[in-house]
């Protein structure tokens, strides 16, 4: 890494536009390898990684990375399997949901789980006729349509989802899954007009930068519905260095310090289904210059700049993305070494004999024990821990309390008549979080002492 | 933009405190519709509770406040005074000036902490570079030129008040630090990557394992509450020290959603920051005695550049030299970022 802490900015800053200088100057270099007299020079237009081919992709990132277009290709696979597989995303006999909203991140996402598919495949087909091969992982993709809350014309709709799905097919085999759900469809089958009641949801929120939040909790009730119905154990999320760098920047003015650390890692096991982010040391410059690279298709759909606090930080942090190539990366690094919460790592899967062999084969080399006490409660909207007791008993009149700060601020209404038409047109996802979420993981937690029954056959 | 919190545009006939008076401002911590009288009752109010809920000081203490001409300063020395007085705090107080010797700039705001001496009745000591160091900022930029002479004040600066400090004999030494300031430095942690800093720059004292230690009874209140009564002198050789990207972006946040300031404060001591993050290991300068990490302070190694004209000494990355890392609170190397590179208004 050339960035560690204070007196990085103007090196990194200053090696990376030399390094464009340089070349730019395409015509100095050929003549100066005509004459062959500036081999230093010469070597310094190489890619980094092989030294054999001239580097055409000029990262500018840590060190003012230049590659040719395959170490390219390879270096960036590279962060993601490195991600991956040190934290245990996927497992052999795991089906995971890939969340696909059609933009740069999760569609490089998306792609490098097909390509983890297909080489697990190959390998697969390769020792099928031996009887310690792995099985291999099954890939869904998830498309959440949130034009109840941001209206296209249906021919757009249409078109985007009818884009999906060619993207979804061109992937490499085996066929995967596509999953198109409303958003909406976070309201039970048993309420007649969810979208009515999400509409009124959002509508009762008058803080730009609160429904801004709301959907994105929203969104992510919606993707662990369809991951929860159809059996997926892993739900992974594009989010990409520059999108974390904006997180932190966003939970600190929001006053959520204290959290901040859940939502960064590489794993969440919060959720139902354990959320996954194996592009978080990817910068979204280097995910752009893939799409474009291997003319991967982009959907632009629902994809609006973020509202209010969250839309000033984004160009604060393009500013500062563009004043030093490193900043987001040293953002999320420092942001890293907050403490992280017991549940910021994969679960270990239960073992039965079935799973040895993978578990085996696994290189879990990162997952040291985080030695943490649980938090006291969660937010029913964000889901965020919590620290304070703010909440000795969770009851429906009581709701505001045991919503974070920040959720109390931005989104619940500030008059507390207007609180039980709010607390009305929740989904019941989020009112059993309220209710129960709480006691679920304490008892995860103390699962350990208590004595079942049939030990004490034993 | 976001106003279903208090962003009521239209103006309510009574005070929203009293119920008595007509408004004159809109307060801008909580955008409350309030009279003068109110203000300064809340204003105060406020600062006292600071001070009493996080034990700031002890009775019999003797004080020192960094008095540098500024806005938050005048204030803090106004506000200080008055409320040791008004509460029986029994607190020795004193104002402490830095000269840096700067003609045109220090010698005006020299003028209104002198004045400060006379109105509040707090006896004045002024430390001056030349009689600290040999040097004054003058003849220093006259060597150096413009560029890195924040450095070389920041530097000096923090070394001279705690110098300063020592002289008047006092047990604590408060600054005028507001909140827009702290979250201001929450943020440039972030941006750096200084997690050790990070976990101590919301600490309202700092320092109390050394000599001296220092605290900020403006933690949480905004620039621009105290700007209100409000005059400023610029620096004249960093005339946009002020106009720092972070400090930009926080006046941005404060536009939208006043309260995102506190929220960043608030942010910033509820950081999980595992305990064994630690500070570079306290020692002390061989040459003056001065706190320092390494063998000889920053301002030693800045001195002696400039008293063998060598003045790059010290300046940047200096692992070459002394392997000495920036110790003062004030960075180089990110002066586009911070607002008050050069601390012209303030200590």
């Amino acid at each position: 890494m050339a960035c560690n802490g204070t007196g990085c900015q103007s090196g990194c800053y200053k090696d990376g536009t030399g390094d464009q200088d340089e070349n730019s100057s395409t015509e100095n270099k050929l003549a100066a390898d005509a004459n062959g007299v500036d081999k230093h020079r010469r070597h310094r237009m190489t890619c980094l990684k092989c030294k054999a081919v001239e580097a055409t992709i000029f990262t500018g990132g840590d060190g003012g990375g230049r590659f040719c277009a395959d170490c390219f290709r390879s270096n960036l696979y590279g962060k993601f399997k490195l991600a991956v597989t040190s934290n245990a995303m996927i497992s052999p006999i795991d089906k995971v949901l890939v969340a696909f909203s059609g933009g740069t991140s999760s569609r490089v996402a998306l792609q490098f789980v097909s390509e983890m598919q297909l080489k697990a495949q190959k390998n697969y087909d390769a020792t099928a006729n031996r009887d310690r091969s792995l099985p291999v992982f099954g890939v869904g993709v998830a498309f959440i349509d949130e034009s109840e809350i941001h209206p296209v014309t249906s021919a757009v709709l249409d078109k985007a989802v009818e884009d999906i799905k060619q993207i979804v097919c061109s992937l490499p085999p085996p066929t995967k899954e596509l999953h198109v759900a409303p958003i909406s469809r976070i309201y039970s089958t048993k309420t007649s007009d969810g979208k009515q009641m999400l509409q009124n949801l959002m509508n009762s929120v008058g803080d730009a930068t609160g429904k801004d939040d709301l959907l994105a909790h929203l969104r992510m009730l919606s993707l662990q519905k369809i991951a929860v119905e159809n059996g997926y154990a892993k739900l992974v999320i594009g989010s990409c260095t520059s999108r974390i760098a904006c997180h932190v920047l966003a939970a600190t003015v929001k006053g959520q310090g204290y959290s901040l650390a859940a939502d960064i890692q590489y794993a969440d096991a919060r959720w139902e289904v354990p959320v996954v982010l194996p592009l978080r040391d990817c910068p979204l410059q280097e995910l752009n210059i893939l799409c474009s690279l291997d003319s991967l298709k982009i959907v632009e759909i629902f994809n609006e700049p973020g509202a209010g606090i969250n839309g000033l930080i984004s160009s604060f942090v393009k500013i500062l993305q563009e004043e030093n190539p490193s900043r987001e990366c040293t953002m999320v690094r420092t942001a890293g070494k907050l403490t992280p919460f017991p549940f910021n790592r994969i679960p270990e899967a239960n073992v039965d004999d079935a799973d040895l062999v993978s578990q085996r084969r696994q290189k879990k080399f990162n997952l040291k024990p985080i030695e943490s006490l649980p938090p006291e409660s969660f937010c029913p909207i964000c889901n965020s821990p919590m620290s304070c007791y703010s909440n000795p008993e969770l009851k429906p009149e009581l709701f505001r309390a045991a919503c974070c700060p920040s959720c109390q601020y931005q989104i619940l209404p500030d008059e507390s008549s207007s609180m039980y038409q709010f607390y009305s047109l929740l989904p019941e996802s989020i009112i059993a979080r309220a209710k129960n979420g709480n006691q679920k993981w304490i008892r995860e937690k103390i699962q350990d002492c208590l004595l079942l029954d049939e030990e004490d056959e034993v | 933009m976001e106003e279903s919190h208090g962003g009521d545009r239209t103006r309510s006939l009574l005070c929203s405190i009293c119920n008595q008076r007509r408004p004159a401002l809109k307060r801008p911590k909580t955008l409350q519709q309030i009279c003068r009288e109110c203000f300064y009752v809340v204003f105060e109010e406020e600062i006292h509770r600071v001070i009493v809920d996080n034990k700031l000081f002890k009775r019999g203490e003797r004080i020192a406040i960094g008095a540098s001409g500024g806005k938050d300063s005048t204030v803090l020395a106004y506000v200080m005074s008055e409320l040791n007085r008004r509460h029986n705090y029994g607190l020795d107080l004193f104002l402490l000036s830095v000269d840096e010797g700067i003609t045109g700039y220090r010698d005006d705001s020299l003028e209104t902490v002198k004045r400060n001496e006379v109105q509040y009745g707090l006896p004045l000591k002024v430390v001056s570079y030349k009689d600290l160091y040999g040097w004054t900022m003058d003849e220093i930029v006259k060597m150096i030129g413009l560029k890195n002479n924040c450095t070389f004040c920041g530097v000096f600066r923090r070394q001279a008040l705690d110098r300063g400090a020592a002289l008047l004999k006092v047990d604590k030494l408060a600054t005028g630090h507001n909140a827009d300031d702290i979250s201001e430095t929450v943020l440039l942690n972030i941006l750096r990557g200084d997690i050790a800093r990070l976990s101590r720059c919301t600490s309202i004292i700092t320092g109390e394992d050394g000599p001296i230690p220092r605290c900020k009874p403006f933690k949480y209140t905004y620039e621009k509450e105290i700007k209100l009564d409000y005059f400023s002198t610029e620096c004249i050789y960093s005339p946009n020290a002020y106009r720092g990207f972070a400090r930009e972006f926080i006046k941005d946040l404060e536009r939208i959603r006043p309260r995102a300031i506190l929220d960043i404060i608030k942010s910033g001591e509820d950081f999980r920051i595992a305990t064994s993050t630690k500070m570079p290991e306290q020692g002390t300068c061989q040459r003056c005695g001065y706190i320092s990490s390494q063998k000889w302070c920053k301002a030693c190694v800045l001195l002696e550049g400039l008293n063998r004209g060598l003045p790059k000494l010290g300046i940047g990355r200096t692992r070459g030299v002394t392997g000495e890392r920036q110790k003062d609170d004030q960075q180089i190397g990110v002066k586009n970022l911070q607002s008050k590179a050069c601390g012209s208004l303030d200590f």
